[in-house]
């Protein structure tokens, strides 16, 4: 059974969002750290990049795979979590204490296209 | 018709294979080929040769191509190599396994590899090497490529007019391809320009520069000030080297490179009418993920022994498909190994003196060619190691004649119109006063 | 095989030396200026003509090659590389050649390219071959550079995009994004087939070829072959024929007949030559007749390409002649049947039906789960296999099957080698159905047991510190 938190946004791409004011921290489920396995690396963007929500803003990477994170959300990225940098391991340990990234958001409205903690819970069906 | 001897089948071994999977004829088993593709008739192929025909026949074929003397360098150099390197690298082991993909039992590849990647990053001063690379040229392209995703949104690179002429030819090739602008430094003085790669750089769009370290005209360049000009537009500074001559002169960390590429061949690889060779490349640690190419890391196995694995694959194309870093998969990886051996067995004092016998034969030979007065020098106050080149006063056809008859592969032409020569630690003295000789009778 | 922990590097001692040359008789030429000196201290090993035999002869124990035992690794053609091309490829009017000999000098070698052109013309069907690529991904790229340079040669720039099958080998879609195309996907049947009713609305004037390999990545023949050409070229497009898998076709189909258009072939899988360990290859590209004018432009590497492995493929060349061509392609496609037979009881065959020179196990029909036992996994059979003497198939590929096995025999394997693999197999099956934890562990005769691969990605150590 995978972790999911209620209060927080999920995308069908398998991103969590915890929305502060207008900023959105983003991160992964805990379903897709399990899916993933061993983390080894997380490409990140730069902090100034602009996001779009449903692109692609970096990569979580294992020993085998590769999986693209998208943007559940449009903005800039405001923040990035460096200590990912070294401890990618964090990401599987805690999917929802490593956020990834944070996102001024231009268009706060895409917040209610995504789903709750019920709606995913149902999408991964567990 | 003859067996041949790699197919260990009987008649009676496909007999029963036949029968297992229930056809009645090899042929059933193209049944699914639509018969129109079924080639009717004969190829086009002579008679299959026993092994000592086909030792005939390649013996032949050797005696028809010229045994000279090398006096030429532009990319590929008659270094000596050392009789253990054949011997070792036709250990079955090595020449006959695939890329190491089977990690327990594919160590001593990964070992050497391991071993390799240590010896080029101490050659070029930079941090992290990949497995290898086809051969210089497609190195220098690969960093072209490089430099651009670095950069991101800048996408022309630019190179130095002193580059040897086949590393700019490739590095277009790749260029138009791939969509990168390139543009160009030029080097008037036998030298890579600085001043006209500021005024280049001031255009604001430049992802990368790649220059000679040591250039096509033989001269040592002097890169003071290029690292903090790129560096100061967001750029990365590729330096194209010999790795050989990076026991003598500046190593691309000291001139602040970010990549450093170039071709292994001159650490007592054969000539071999142009390959196999082996690319290296080298990267500062912060480029690492951006690097192509198979990489081999340590690690631990179960019983916490040191063992070696590929490692930092996500970057390649197995997993990435079009998003890898490159498309480049299997390398040279034996040439590698040719490599790792040399470099080992010559160690610090014997690549040094490889190019202290290297220069000093250059300069001699330079300077009796000059005697002649047959030559103008051309960049009299740059310096050089083994290779150089001079202004002929005649055409240099007639000469490169004269010295072929001779017994010397020597004063190659140049686009510029001049005769390029080089001299290895594999030329004696006498050789050099015999080609001397040559040049003042002819 | 036995574990071996040394580096060069450890080895090493101060005023060893391993090389020796002549005197220096030359006068000594100026120094090197200084600011263009190396400043940094020179650390190379320092290590003895012995010490350096014994170091990489004992590397060399803890490898496996095609000379060690059987190499069934799907896609790769690990066939066994006659030495006599060994003898050929060392002789030393051919490897003292410089690379920038003009054409009078080099008339042997010249010819060897000739030669060579005219054997893999009528092997493939193909009008003319460049030989600069080194490896199948860079003929790839080179044959793709061809594509391209077609189009824009009838001033057709609107087509950026090549299609390729779900099945494809990475490098496909890896080539073309170098190149500077856009990939676009096309669907597998069920049956392992290119989707042709999904491969006809991706077709239109943007589209500049679709990269097939034939047979697939499944070992299966693209049966459709003639309907796909016809509708690729009635869009304006080419075909480009990735040569990885031409081993079963030799002496029985040529790419050039079923409407190919480009072509690379793998010297170092069907045409004999070692695999190196990784390299050195050689991927010389073939076009058909209408394309002779977009090769001579590309420089794709810095002389001729690897013409010491493109001598070794001649030399293979020659001792099959026409006589021998058909019985290597016949005898690889009845040797991966016949495994394919004897196995298919105890190992999942997603596909039935004949196979050419490989094909594509997904996995074990009885993984062995139970409780909280996990059931034995395809890497797990791989690791097993080593323990009893073989080279792990292929797996993990093609994409299409999670626990894919893709195992490739080659025409050099005997009778009795393809039979002891079989058996060798069951018994790994049998294993795995009474206790998986057997898979789990193995290797266990093997150099090392299985390698922390998680630790080295994350705490990346690439280099020995000194």
């Amino acid at each position: 059974m995978s972790k999911i938190l209620d209060g927080l946004k999920y995308s069908e791409s398998h991103e969590w969002v915890k929305v502060d004011g207008t900023v959105a921290f983003i991160g992964v489920s805990d379903f897709a750290q399990k899916e993933m396995g061993d983390i080894t690396y997380v490409d990140m963007p730069e902090e100034g990049d602009d996001v779009l929500a449903g692109e692609e803003f970096g990569a979580l990477e294992s020993v085998k795979a590769s999986s693209e994170l998208i943007s559940p959300v449009s903005g800039t990225v405001v923040a990035v979590n460096s200590e990912l940098e070294d401890a990618p391991e964090k990401v599987n340990e805690d999917a929802y204490g490593a956020w990834i990234i944070k996102v001024e958001m231009s268009n706060p409205g895409e917040l209610d296209k995504l789903l709750d903690a019920a709606g995913y819970k149902a999408l991964i069906g567990e | 018709m003859a067996t041949l001897p790699y197919l260990p089948h009987t008649q009676a071994d496909i007999r029963a294979m036949l029968d297992r999977i229930g056809a009645k004829q090899l042929d059933d088993l193209y049944s699914d080929v639509p018969s129109e593709f079924l080639k009717k008739g004969a190829y086009a192929l002579p008679d299959a040769l026993s092994e000592q025909e086909i030792r005939d026949f390649f013996a032949a074929l050797e005696a028809q191509n010229a045994r000279l003397k090398v006096f030429v360098g532009q990319g590929a150099y008659d270094h000596y190599t050392p009789s253990v390197i054949p011997y070792l690298t036709q250990r079955s082991e090595f020449l006959t396994a695939y890329t190491p993909y089977q990690c327990e039992i594919s160590q001593g590849t990964l070992r050497y590899i391991f071993e390799y990647q240590t010896l080029m990053c101490e050659l070029t001063g930079l941090d992290v090497s990949n497995a290898s690379m086809y051969d210089g040229p497609t190195a220098a392209a690969e960093a072209m490529k490089m430099a651009v995703s670095c950069a991101r949104k800048k996408n022309r690179v630019l190179l130095s007019k002193a580059l040897l002429p086949h590393v700019i030819k490739v590095v277009e090739t790749y260029a138009k391809f791939h969509g990168v602008e390139i543009g160009y430094v030029p080097a008037p003085d036998g030298q890579t320009s600085l001043e006209a790669l500021q005024a280049e750089l001031a255009q604001d769009d430049v992802a990368g520069v790649i220059v000679p370290s040591i250039n096509r005209y033989g001269i040592i360049e002097d890169h003071s000030g290029f690292a903090d000009a790129i560096h100061a537009e967001k750029g990365l500074l590729v330096e194209y080297c010999d790795p050989s001559a990076l026991a003598v002169v500046n190593t691309p960390g000291e001139w602040g490179a970010d990549i450093a590429v170039g071709d292994g061949q001159p650490l007592g690889l054969p000539l071999c009418y142009g390959g196999p060779y082996v690319g290296f490349m080298t990267v500062k640690k912060e480029h690492m993920r951006k690097m192509p190419g198979r990489i081999v890391g340590q690690t631990v196995d179960k019983q916490g022994r040191r063992a070696f694995v590929l490692t930092l694959q996500a970057r390649e194309q197995h997993i990435k498909r079009e998003k890898a870093t490159s498309n480049i998969c299997s390398n040279e990886s034996l040439m590698a190994l040719w490599v790792t051996i040399y470099l080992s067995l010559m160690g610090p004092e014997g690549l040094k003196e490889v190019n202290k016998i290297s220069a000093d034969g250059a300069h001699y030979l330079k300077a009796e060619l000059l005697k002649t007065g047959q030559f103008q020098d051309v960049f009299p106050d740059k310096p050089f190691l083994k290779e150089f080149v001079l202004k002929p006063k005649k055409f240099p056809g007639q000469l490169q004649k004269k010295l072929e008859e001779a017994g010397f592969f020597a004063a190659l032409d140049t686009e510029e119109g001049y005769v390029s020569f080089c001299v290895t630690e594999k030329r004696s003295k006498e050789e050099c006063d015999q080609l001397v000789k040559v040049v003042k009778e002819g | 095989m036995k574990y071996y922990d040394k580096l060069i590097f450890e080895l090493s001692k101060e005023g060893r030396c391993g090389y020796s040359l002549p005197v220096n008789k030359f006068p000594a030429a100026p120094e090197v200026p200084q600011q263009l000196r190396r400043q940094a201290p020179l650390r190379l090993p320092e290590v003895s003509e012995p010490d350096v035999v014994r170091h990489y002869t004992n590397l060399s124990q803890m490898n496996f090659g095609v000379d060690t035992g059987f190499y069934p690794l799907g896609s790769c053609t690990m066939k066994y590389n006659p030495k006599i091309n060994e003898e050929v490829a060392a002789l030393q009017g051919f490897a003292g050649l410089h690379p920038l000999m003009h054409a009078g000098l080099t008339k042997g070698a010249n010819k060897v390219y000739q030669e060579m052109n005219k054997a893999l013309a009528a092997i493939t069907g193909m009008y003319t071959f460049t030989f600069d690529p080194c490896a199948g991904a860079h003929g790839e790229l080179t044959g793709l550079m061809i594509m391209r340079t077609y189009h824009m040669m009838r001033g057709d720039m609107a087509r950026t995009k090549v299609i390729v099958p779900d099945s494809a080998h990475g490098t496909n879609p890896a080539s073309a994004a170098v190149c500077g195309l856009e990939v676009v996907e096309v669907k597998s049947l069920e049956n392992g087939r290119i989707d042709v009713e999904a491969l006809k609305p991706l077709l239109g004037p943007d589209i500049a070829g679709i990269m097939m390999t034939n047979p697939n990545t499944l070992g299966l023949f693209e049966t459709e072959i003639k309907t796909i050409a016809k509708l690729v070229h009635d869009c304006g497009g080419l075909l480009y024929y990735d040569g990885a898998n031409m081993n079963p076709l030799m002496g029985v189909v040529r790419p050039g007949d079923m409407g190919f258009d480009i072509m690379h072939l793998n010297l170092h899988k069907t045409f004999s030559t070692p695999h190196g360990g990784g390299g050195p290859g050689s991927g010389p590209v073939g076009v058909a007749k209408h394309l002779e004018d977009c090769i001579p432009d590309l420089r794709v590497s810095g002389f001729h390409g690897n013409f010491g492995v493109i001598l070794r493929a001649y030399a293979y060349i020659l001792a099959l002649g026409k006589d021998h061509l058909r019985q290597v392609g016949q005898y690889a496609v009845l040797s991966a049947n016949y495994i394919k037979e004897c196995l298919k009881d105890v190992y999942k065959l997603p596909i039935e039906g004949v196979c050419k020179h490989e094909f594509v196990f997904d996995g074990l029909i009885n993984d062995g789960a139970h409780d909280d036992v996990p059931g034995a996994t395809t890497l797990d059979v791989a690791k097993r296999l080593l323990d009893y003497g073989f080279h792990a198939p292929t797996i993990y590929f093609p994409l299409l099957f999670h626990q894919a096995l893709m195992i490739e025999p080659t025409e050099t394997e005997s009778k009795e080698t393809i039979d002891t693999f079989i058996e060798v197999m069951r018994k790994i099956a049998a294993e795995a159905a009474r206790d998986p934890n057997i898979l789990h562990d193995a290797p266990h005769n093997a150099p090392i047991t299985r390698p922390d691969e998680t630790m080295a990605a994350r705490n990346p150590i690439l280099k020995y510190e000194w």
